[in-house]
C-alpha cells in the first residue's frame, strides 16, 4: 500500500472518531492544513521527474478532495449532533406557570351595568350621568311626586337636615337631561340608588338603571319593543319570556311593572320566583305629560318612555348569587370569582 | 286589601270563573295579589264525634280518656288533655287524618299510647285546624264547637262551609276606589266583562226627630259631614256570624256590633265611618282645626298633643277624634252606650294626607282618606249602617244632618278625549265599539263628536270615585289596561342611528378601570356612607355632611374620600387570612359647598397592602412599596396624555410624611398617593402597611390625539453619564436641568440605576442616567455630542451640584 493510501485510512479513522467540531478542525489541519500532511504531499511533487508529476498531483488532489469531503460531511453530522444536544439543554418545563402580575376584576355590579350599557348603545343610547345628593325638586316634585304622596313613603329616603336627600332612584337624571338637551333623546343613566332600607332582601346602598326615550312618534309598543330585545340579548336567549303589567307610577302614565321569566326555572315555577315563573324586575311606562311640562318639553309635540331597574338584582339573577349583602362586602374570594 | 273571595262573588257575577282566573285577570289588570290564603288549613278525615263516656286517666292527672261516637259501629278510644265533658260533641281527627303543624306542613294522625292507654283520633281546637271567623273566635282557646244536631261520623267541611278563600290584594296608591268589596268587584265587572250587582241601600224609617247641629269651620279640608242619632241601641246584642266572618276575612276582630258595623259598611263600601256615645256629646258638632297643643286621648289609649294644621271632630268642648284617622277614647262607643251618634264624611285627599303619619299612626280610615273617599258615599254608607245596626242592635233612627261646605263637590270635570291619543301613546289601534264598552264599563259618561268639524273623538266624564282619572292620558292608561297589555305589541322599530361614542380626546373611567385591573386590582364598591371616626381619621379638615336619618351610625357621614370605605374592606379581607389585597373603587365623594348641593366629585382611589405579585416560583417574593403603587398611578395619569403631571412633596396627616405626594397638574392638585402614616394604622388596628392613592378624575380628562412625526433615518448615539450628588437632590431636579439644556439633539433620557451606600459617600447618592442623542438630518459627529455632554455635565454641577463618578 502506497503512502497515500494509507495516509487517507488513517485520516479517514480519525474522521470518525471526532466527537466535536474542534478535533474536527484539527483532523484537518492535520490534514490539510497549510503544514498538512497531504499538503506536505503536494509540496514534495516539485521533487518527482516532470512526466511522474502530472499523474502523482492528480492523485493527491483526488485524494485531499475525498478528505475535504468527508470533513465537510462530519462537519455537518457533528453540527446537527451539537444543536441537538443544545436544544435537549435548553428544553423547559413548560408547564410552569408563566410570569406575569395576575389581574385582577371588575366587580359584578360593574360587569352588569357595563354589559347592560352595551346592548342600549347598540339600540343609539348614550350614557348620561348625575349627582347622588338631590334636592327635593328633582327626586321627586318634577317627577310629579308631590309632598305627603302617598308613593314618597314607599321610598323610605335618606334625608341631610337642609332638606336635600339621597336620590331614592336614577330618575333625577331623566329631569337635568331633559332641563339640558331637547328630543329626540335615548339615555340610560346607571348608578347608585339609596333607600332607608337594610335586610337580607334590600340594601341602603343599591344600583340602578334609568332610561329614557322621547320623540315626536314614540309609543309603549316600542317600550315594549325595545325592553324585550334587552332582555333577550341580556340573557342571550332568543325565546325569553317578559311580561308587562299595569302598575301606577307618578312620572309615567301608562304605567307598568315588567317581569321576566324566571332565570332559575325557566318559567315553571320555583322557589325562587315564588311558584308564579315570572321575576318582577323593572318599573316602565309613557313619561307623564306633567313630567315634560316640568321640563319645558312640550307633550303635545313629543311623548317618551322610562323604565328604571336594579343592576344588583340582574347581577344576581345572572350569575347565582343569593344574598343582596355579599355585593357590598368586598370580599376578595367572592370579587375573584367574577373574572 | 285582604278579602273574601265569597263577599266578592257576591257584588259580581263570577259564576264559572276559577279562583286563579279571578287571580290572574286582577294581576294582569294592575292590582297585585301578595297571597291567597283559605280560611281553614288543609286539614283532612276530621268528623263530628260525641263523647259517650269518659274517665281520669290512671297514671296523668291532667289526661282523660274518652269513649268516642264517630257514627261507626264501635266506639273509638280518645286520650286527650282538652277539658271535655260527657255528650259533648266534638270535632275528632281519625287516624290517617292530616292537620297542618306549626310551620303549616301537614302531619298525619296515627294509632298511638299515652301513658299505656291507647288512643285512636285527636280532638281539634279552632287553631288546629288554621280556622279563622265567627266559630273561630267563638270557640275560643278549646274545642271547635260542634252544633248539637250535627249528625256523628260527618266530615266537619260538611258542616262548615270552610271553601271560601281570602285575596290579599295590593292596590295601587292611585286606585282609592279599589280599598272596598264593592269597588274591586266593579273592577272584576270591567276586566271580566260581568255583570255588577247592584245592592239597594235600604233606607231607614226616621222614628224619632233629634237633631245636632254640625259645623264645619274648616272646609278646605272637610267638604261634607253627614250625621245622625240612632237612640235606644242594645250595644250588647251579637254580631251576626257572617258578618263576623267576613270581617276575619280581612284581618278584622268582633269589637261589638257598633264597631263591627262601621268596620263591615267601610269594607263594603269604602266610607270609614265612626260612631260616637252621643250621650257624651256637648252642643253639637264642630269640624276644626285643632288648637295648637290641644291634647287628645285616642282609642290605643295614647294620648296625642294636637298641632293647630290637623283637623278634629269636636263638640262645644273638646277635641272627640283625629278627623278620618282615629276616634277619641273618651267619647267612644263602650258597653253602656245607650245612644250613639253615627258620622261619615268626605276629607280633601289631599290636604289629609300625610297627616296621619306625622302623629305616628296609619289606620285604615285614613289609608282610605288619604286616598280619596268618593263624596258620594257618605249618605248611602250611613243609611247602610243604619240599616245594619237597627237589625243587630235595635233602637231608632233620627234624622239624617247632611252638610256640604262645597257646592262644586260632587261635580266631575270633563275630558276632551281625543281618538288618535290611543295611537299615539299605545301604537295600536283599538276598535271605538271597543274603547266606548271599557269607558262605560268604567261608569264613565260618553259624549260622541265632541270636537265641532267631525267625530274625532267623545267628551268624557269619569265617574265620582275614579280621583286618578283628569287627562286623555289617563283614560289612554285606562284603555290600555283593560285592554290588556298582552294585546299591545312588542316592536323593535327601525330607529334612526344615533353615534353615542365618546371623544377619543376624553380619558374614559372604563379604561382606567382596565388598567388597574391589568395590574392586579379588584374592583370594590363600598357604601358612601361612612362612620364619622374614619372620616375624622382620613379628612380631618373636612366638615363632615351627616344623613339625619342614617340605618345606624356606622352608615351616617357621606365619604368625603374613597379611602373611607376602602380601608376597612382592605383590612376586613387582611383579617380573613387574604395578606396581599389590591383593591380599587370609583365614584362619587361628597364635600359641604357654600352654596347648593354638596360637591360631588368623581374619584378614583385605590388601597393596596402585602406582596407585590402572588407568590410565585419564578421571583423571590416581596412586599408593595411606594413605587410599586407609583407605577400604577403613572399608568393611569398616562391615558391623560395631554397633560404634564408632576409629583410634589405633601404634608396630609392620614400619609407617611416621607413616602407621600401630591399629584400636580398646572399647579392644581389632582391626586395624592403615600403610605398610611404609621400612626393611623395603628389607631384603625391594621396590621400591614398601606399604600393608597386618590385621582379626581375630572381632572385627569385630557387625552392627547396622536399627531405623527417623522422618523429619523441616522443613527442615535446613547452616553451613560454616573453622577454623585447629594442625597437631597431629587431626580426630579436632575430631570428638569435635562429638560431645560436646550440640546435639541438628546431625545431622550432616563435613570437606569440609583444607588447609596459603599463606596459612595454617606450624603450622597449614586446616580446613572442614560442620554440618547439623535438628529433628524444627519449622523451626529462625535465631537457634537462630546460638546453636549459637556454642556449638561457643567449645567448639573452648576445646579444641583453633580459631578461625575
Amino acid at each position: 500500500m502506497d503512502q497515500l493510501t494509507e495516509l487517507k485510512q488513517q485520516a479517514e479513522k480519525e474522521l470518525t472518531a471526532t466527537s466535536t467540531l474542534a478535533e474536527l478542525d484539527d483532523v484537518r489541519v492535520h490534514y490539510l492544513g497549510k503544514k498538512g500532511l497531504i499538503t506536505g504531499q503536494l509540496k514534495q511533487l516539485g521533487k518527482l521527474p516532470a512526466e511522474e508529476r502530472k499523474g502523482a498531483g492528480q492523485e493527491i488532489n483526488k485524494v485531499k478532495q475525498a478528505i475535504a469531503e468527508q470533513i465537510d460531511a462530519r462537519k455537518l453530522t457533528l453540527e446537527a449532533e451539537a444543536l441537538n444536544q443544545r436544544l435537549q439543554s435548553e428544553s423547559l418545563d413548560i408547564t410552569l406557570p408563566g410570569r406575569k402580575m395576575e389581574a385582577g376584576n371588575l366587580h359584578p355590579v360593574t360587569r352588569t351595568a357595563k354589559r347592560i350599557e352595551e346592548i342600549f348603545m347598540q339600540l343609539g343610547f348614550s350614557v348620561e350621568e348625575g349627582p347622588e345628593i338631590e334636592d327635593d325638586y328633582h327626586n321627586f316634585t318634577a317627577l310629579n311626586i308631590p309632598d305627603h304622596h302617598p308613593s314618597r313613603a314607599s321610598h323610605d329616603t335618606f334625608y341631610f337636615d337642609d332638606g336635600t336627600l339621597l336620590r331614592t332612584h336614577t330618575s333625577p337624571v331623566q329631569i337635568r337631561t331633559m332641563e339640558n338637551k331637547q328630543p329626540p333623546l335615548r339615555i340610560i343613566a346607571p348608578g347608585r340608588v339609596y333607600r332607608c332600607d337594610s335586610d337580607v332582601t334590600h340594601s341602603p346602598m343599591f344600583h340602578q338603571v334609568e332610561g329614557l326615550m322621547v320623540d315626536k312618534d314614540v309609543t309603549f309598543a316600542d317600550l315594549k319593543g325595545i325592553l324585550d330585545a334587552f332582555f333577550k340579548a341580556f340573557f342571550e336567549d332568543d325565546n325569553f319570556k317578559t311580561r308587562f303589567r299595569p302598575h301606577y307610577f307618578p312620572f309615567t302614565e301608562p304605567s307598568a311593572e315588567t317581569d321576566i321569566q324566571c332565570v332559575l326555572c325557566s318559567g315553571k315555577g320555583c322557589k325562587v320566583c315564588g311558584n308564579t315563573g315570572w321575576i318582577e324586575v323593572m318599573g316602565c311606562g309613557m313619561v307623564n305629560p306633567e313630567v315634560f311640562r316640568h321640563v319645558g318639553i312640550d307633550p303635545d309635540v313629543y311623548s317618551g318612555f322610562a323604565f328604571g331597574f336594579g343592576i344588583d338584582r340582574l347581577a344576581m339573577l345572572r350569575y347565582g348569587i343569593d344574598d343582596l349583602r355579599k355585593l357590598f362586602d368586598n370580599d376578595v374570594r367572592f370579587l375573584k370569582q367574577f373574572a | 286589601m285582604k278579602v273574601s273571595e265569597k263577599w266578592l262573588r257576591e257584588w259580581v257575577n263570577l259564576d264559572g270563573k276559577t279562583s286563579e282566573e279571578i287571580e290572574h285577570q286582577l294581576i294582569m289588570s294592575g292590582t297585585e295579589l301578595d297571597g291567597v290564603d283559605s280560611v281553614a288549613s288543609a286539614f283532612t278525615h276530621v268528623v263530628t264525634g260525641q263523647i259517650k263516656s269518659l274517665e281520669q286517666h290512671l297514671d296523668a292527672d291532667r289526661l282523660t280518656v274518652c269513649q268516642v261516637d264517630v257514627g261507626a259501629d264501635e266506639l273509638i278510644q280518645i286520650v286527650t288533655n282538652a277539658s271535655v265533658a260527657q255528650d259533648q260533641k266534638v270535632p275528632v281527627a281519625m287516624i290517617g287524618a292530616n292537620l297542618p303543624d306549626e310551620q303549616g306542613k301537614p302531619f298525619k294522625i296515627k294509632k298511638s299510647k299515652l301513658r299505656g292507654e291507647s288512643s285512636q283520633g285527636m280532638f281539634c281546637g279552632a287553631e288546629t285546624l288554621g280556622l279563622s271567623g265567627a266559630i273561630a273566635e267563638k270557640s275560643g282557646e278549646g274545642l271547635l264547637i260542634i252544633p248539637d244536631d250535627a249528625p256523628l261520623g260527618t266530615d266537619l267541611r260538611e258542616i262548615y262551609d270552610f271553601s271560601d278563600v281570602v285575596l290579599d290584594l295590593d292596590s295601587t296608591p292611585n286606585r282609592a276606589d279599589l280599598l272596598s268589596v264593592s269597588g274591586i268587584a266593579r273592577e272584576l265587572g270591567v276586566i271580566m266583562q260581568t255583570a255588577v250587582t247592584l245592592w239597594p241601600i235600604e233606607k231607614t224609617e226616621v222614628t224619632h226627630d233629634t237633631n245636632f247641629p254640625v259645623k264645619i269651620s274648616c272646609d278646605d279640608l272637610c267638604q261634607r259631614y253627614v250625621g245622625r242619632i240612632i237612640q235606644n241601641v242594645n250595644t250588647q246584642a251579637q254580631t251576626p256570624d257572617w258578618m263576623v266572618d267576613k270581617l276575619a276575612c280581612s284581618d278584622i276582630r268582633s269589637l261589638g256590633p257598633v264597631v263591627d258595623v262601621t268596620n263591615f259598611v267601610m269594607l263594603e263600601l269604602g266610607q270609614p265611618m265612626h260612631g260616637f256615645d252621643f250621650d257624651k256629646l256637648v252642643g253639637g258638632i264642630e269640624v276644626r282645626n285643632a288648637q295648637e297643643g290641644e291634647k287628645l286621648t285616642l282609642l290605643d289609649g295614647k294620648e296625642a298633643t294636637l298641632r293647630s294644621d290637623t283637623m278634629v271632630i269636636a263638640d262645644q268642648n273638646k277635641a272627640l277624634a283625629l278627623a278620618g284617622i282615629m276616634g277619641g277614647e273618651a267619647s267612644s262607643v263602650g258597653d253602656s252606650t245607650k245612644n250613639i251618634y253615627l258620622e261619615s264624611a268626605f276629607f280633601v285627599p289631599n290636604k289629609i294626607m300625610g297627616k296621619a303619619r306625622t302623629y305616628g299612626l296609619h289606620t285604615d280610615s285614613s289609608h282610605r282618606f288619604e286616598r280619596g273617599v268618593s263624596p258620594d258615599l257618605q249618605v248611602k254608607a250611613l243609611e247602610r249602617a243604619t240599616h245594619l245596626i237597627l237589625s243587630i242592635c235595635g233602637g231608632s233612627a233620627g234624622p239624617i244632618t247632611d252638610v256640604i261646605s262645597n257646592e262644586a263637590l260632587q261635580t266631575q270635570s270633563t275630558i276632551n278625549f281625543k281618538r288618535s291619543q290611543i295611537k299615539r301613546h299605545l301604537g295600536i289601534e283599538v276598535d271605538d265599539a271597543r274603547v266606548v264598552d271599557i269607558l262605560e264599563r268604567l261608569e264613565c259618561k260618553l259624549e260622541a263628536d265632541f270636537v265641532d268639524k267631525g267625530n274625532e273623538g267623545w267628551k268624557v266624564s269619569p265617574p265620582i270615585f275614579r280621583f286618578d282619572l283628569a287627562t286623555p292620558e289617563d283614560l289612554v292608561e285606562e284603555i290600555a289596561r283593560i285592554y290588556g297589555y298582552d294585546n299591545i305589541p312588542a316592536v323593535l322599530r327601525p330607529m334612526k342611528p344615533l353615534i353615542a361614542l365618546p371623544s377619543e380626546e376624553q380619558v374614559r373611567e372604563s379604561t382606567l378601570q382596565n388598567i388597574l385591573v391589568e395590574r392586579g386590582y379588584q374592583e370594590a364598591i363600598t357604601y358612601s356612607f361612612v362612620p364619622s371616626e374614619i372620616e375624622g381619621l382620613l379628612a380631618p379638615d373636612q366638615q363632615q355632611i351627616k344623613l339625619s336619618n342614617p340605618i345606624s351610625e356606622e352608615l351616617s357621614i357621606m365619604r368625603s374620600t374613597l379611602w373611607s370605605g376602602l380601608i376597612p374592606a382592605l383590612d376586613k379581607n387582611v383579617k380573613r387570612q387574604q395578606s396581599r389585597v389590591r383593591l380599587f373603587e370609583s365614584g362619587l365623594t361628597f364635600v359641604k359647598s357654600d352654596s347648593g348641593l354638596p360637591e360631588q366629585r368623581k374619584k378614583m382611589a385605590a388601597v393596596i397592602t402585602g406582596a407585590l405579585h402572588s407568590e410565585q416560583w419564578s421571583k423571590p417574593s416581596r412586599d408593595v412599596d411606594f413605587y410599586d403603587l407609583k407605577g400604577d398611578v403613572e399608568a393611569i395619569l398616562a391615558e391623560a396624555s395631554a397633560q404634564q403631571f408632576s409629583f410634589e412633596k405633601v404634608d396630609h396627616l392620614a400619609l407617611h410624611p416621607g413616602q407621600s405626594a401630591a399629584i400636580i397638574c398646572n399647579g392644581k392638585q389632582v391626586g395624592i398617593l403615600g403610605a398610611l402614616h404609621p400612626n393611623l394604622e395603628k389607631k384603625l388596628s391594621l396590621d400591614q402597611t398601606v399604600f393608597v392613592f386618590e385621582i379626581d378624575l375630572d381632572l385627569i380628562s385630557k387625552k392627547k390625539l396622536p399627531a405623527y412625526v417623522g422618523l429619523s433615518p441616522y443613527p442615535s448615539v446613547r452616553r451613560d453619564l454616573a453622577l454623585l450628588v447629594n442625597q437631597e437632590i431629587s431626580y426630579a431636579q436632575i430631570d428638569k436641568v435635562l429638560k431645560n439644556s436646550q440640546i435639541d439633539a438628546l431625545l431622550e433620557n432616563f435613570v437606569f440605576d440609583v444607588y447609596e451606600g459603599e463606596n459612595v459617600e454617606s450624603g450622597q447618592k449614586s446616580l446613572a442616567l442614560g442620554l440618547i442623542f439623535q438628529d433628524f438630518s444627519r449622523t451626529l459627529e462625535e465631537q457634537e455630542i462630546s460638546t453636549s455632554i459637556e454642556k449638561i455635565v457643567s449645567a448639573l454641577k452648576q445646579e444641583v451640584g453633580a459631578v461625575l463618578r
